[in-house]
């Protein structure tokens, strides 16, 4: 799958490749109400990865209803909409919406988000405010609910085991981890809002152990993320217990990245003996 | 326009100074169409710092030998590594990126650049001359030594120069110069790119004399093709991405 936020609504990279050969695509972060995200410079390059504070920039879940579900809506992958809020209720009342449009065959529930000043991460950085705002909106979304965690966070996996006990039918991690730049020269800050969210190999590590950590204690599937630029790495995010993975920042830097890591996976598993990518799940022999 | 990521090949890397140098590349086939304004993003990939692509201005193409060249100003890491590449080097593009110039509806245009911002022009005064139109360049650098490629601008049309130390020129910035000065001859549209302060001068001049301004902006950007979000430039409507919406914008349609 793609990550949310890098790969825009899959139109942005249809003449790179064929997309319906990705498991799915994570729509980019939409929320109940227009929001014009923050204030340029959003994004600075750090030490193999990069820092973003986009703060979710998008036209509102009404638009994207009228306007984009119609062009989208029969793409041969699966299209999930990630949602966020900064309130329960506009988290409900969005995922509402969603619900209604047929070929969107699930949500990604943002609660994660270190680039909103309200909600966002805030949600997911406590058990019981994650499990408020799952809760709530599994009484409204029939369909498939991922919930997308922070990383920044004592313990993930109890942040995880909450979201599975509330309703989650899959968790993803990790979100980016909150970082900040500063440029030496100007004695400013490189991002408008001072910290942002760090992506990119540089964070892979800390994925990799934290999608560990919650493999050890969730039957629900994880989908795995963080830094992951190619083949290996995605099997190694496999290997830990992820089900399904997804390719964020590398999507910037080679837009047909995810195609070749689908190949690759096949590749890998005829190669190593395995019948079926499946089998690699958490594989890793200790 | 399809955008494609490519390989091609460094046939030339000729270093015009200290800091700038004019990159010539071969696409492995048949060169797709371009237009002036639009960009390319680099893969630059050798080291940890230089995680990202490097967006550069086409600087000129040539379709009869598939060639594009890139004028590159070693300003950083990403830069000074692209400084090294060798002929015969392989050098990776996401392109062609972005709008580009519009041709304009009144004949009498001054293409105005500062220091890198210099590169997206020659395209376009080539376009223009290939519509009939006579493209006047003003061309302003810190220096004399800033001032470069100045013979491939003087092939296509009038060149006139500023430089901050006089040292080439008429002495001060581009809004300086007579041809702006004294608004003689006439103009009707202009075409700027280079540093924002510059285009924010020579933006409001245009606007003080019922004067058409293009402007291309060089706002940092993570992916190039509308993906990141990361560039924007804040417009009458709002945040809009310089990579897919510019970076070629009307100077009013700008907050600024």
């Amino acid at each position: 799958m793609t990550a949310s936020g890098t790969f825009g609504y899959g139109e942005e990279f249809m003449d790179f490749f064929e997309i319906s050969c990705l498991g799915g695509v994570l729509v980019k972060g939409t929320t109940l109400n227009h929001r014009e995200g923050n204030l340029y410079p959003r994004m600075a390059e750090t030490p193999q990865g990069m820092l973003n504070a986009v703060g979710l920039q998008n036209k509102g879940v009404h638009y994207f209803a009228d306007h984009i579900y119609p062009r989208i809506k029969d793409y041969d992958t699966h299209m999930l909409v990630n949602v966020s809020g900064s309130t329960i209720e506009e988290y409900v009342e969005t995922a509402k919406v969603v619900n209604d449009l047929e070929k969107i065959p699930g949500i990604e529930l943002n609660i994660s988000c270190p680039n909103v000043k309200e909600g966002g991460m805030a949600f997911g950085t406590s058990c019981p405010s994650a499990v408020a705002v799952i809760e709530a909106v599994r009484k409204v979304y029939d369909k498939h609910l991922m919930v997308k965690l922070s990383p920044n966070v004592t313990n993930i996996a109890e942040i995880a085991k909450a979201a599975e006990d509330s309703g989650a039918d899959s968790v993803s991690l990790i979100n980016t981890l909150l970082g900040m730049a500063i440029n030496a020269k100007t004695r400013r800050p490189v991002l408008s809002t001072i910290t942002g969210g760090l992506s990119g190999p540089a964070v892979k590590p800390v994925a990799l152990r934290m999608v560990w950590q919650v493999a050890q204690v969730l039957n629900i599937p994880i989908v795995g993320m963080g830094g992951i630029m190619n083949t290996n790495d995605a099997i190694e995010f496999m290997l830990a217990g992820a089900s399904a993975i997804q390719v964020g920042t590398a999507n910037f830097i080679d837009p047909t990245v995810t195609e070749k890591i689908v190949h690759g996976i096949e590749d890998y598993c005829k190669e190593h003996g395995f019948d079926k990518a499946s089998d690699l799940v958490g594989a890793m022999e200790v | 326009m399809k955008k494609y990521v490519d390989d091609f090949k460094v046939i030339k890397n000729e270093r015009l100074n200290h800091e700038y140098l004019v990159l010539t590349l071969k696409h492995p086939d048949k060169m797709p169409e371009m237009m002036p304004g639009q960009f390319v993003e680099v893969r630059v990939d050798n080291g940890p710092n230089t995680f990202l692509r490097r967006p550069i201005s086409i600087h000129d193409v040539d379709y009869e030998n598939n060639t594009m060249l890139l004028l590159v100003q070693e300003i950083g890491e990403g830069t000074r590594l692209m400084g090294k590449l060798k002929e015969g080097d392989n050098c990776n593009l996401v392109y062609p990126l972005g709008n580009w110039f519009a041709l304009p509806d009144k004949p009498r245009v001054l293409l105005v650049g500062g220091g890198c911002g210099i590169a997206p022009l020659l395209f376009m005064g080539r376009r223009l001359k290939a519509n009939g139109i006579e493209p006047r360049f003003l061309l302003g650098a810190r220096s004399s030594d800033g001032l470069i490629a100045l013979d491939a601008f003087k092939e296509l049309g009038e060149v006139y120069t500023t430089t901050e130390d006089g040292s080439a020129g008429t002495k001060g910035y581009v809004i300086h110069h007579p041809v702006v000065k004294t608004h003689t001859p006439e103009i009707d549209w202009i075409y700027t790119c280079g540093p924002e302060a510059m285009m924010k001068v020579v933006a409001k001049y245009a606007g003080n004399h019922d004067i058409r301004c293009q402007v291309s902006l060089e706002n940092h950007m993570a992916c190039g093709f509308g993906a990141c979000l990361c560039c924007v430039a804040e417009t009458l409507d709002g945040h809009k991405c310089t990579c897919t919406d510019g970076p070629v914008f009307d100077s009013t349609y700008l907050k600024w």
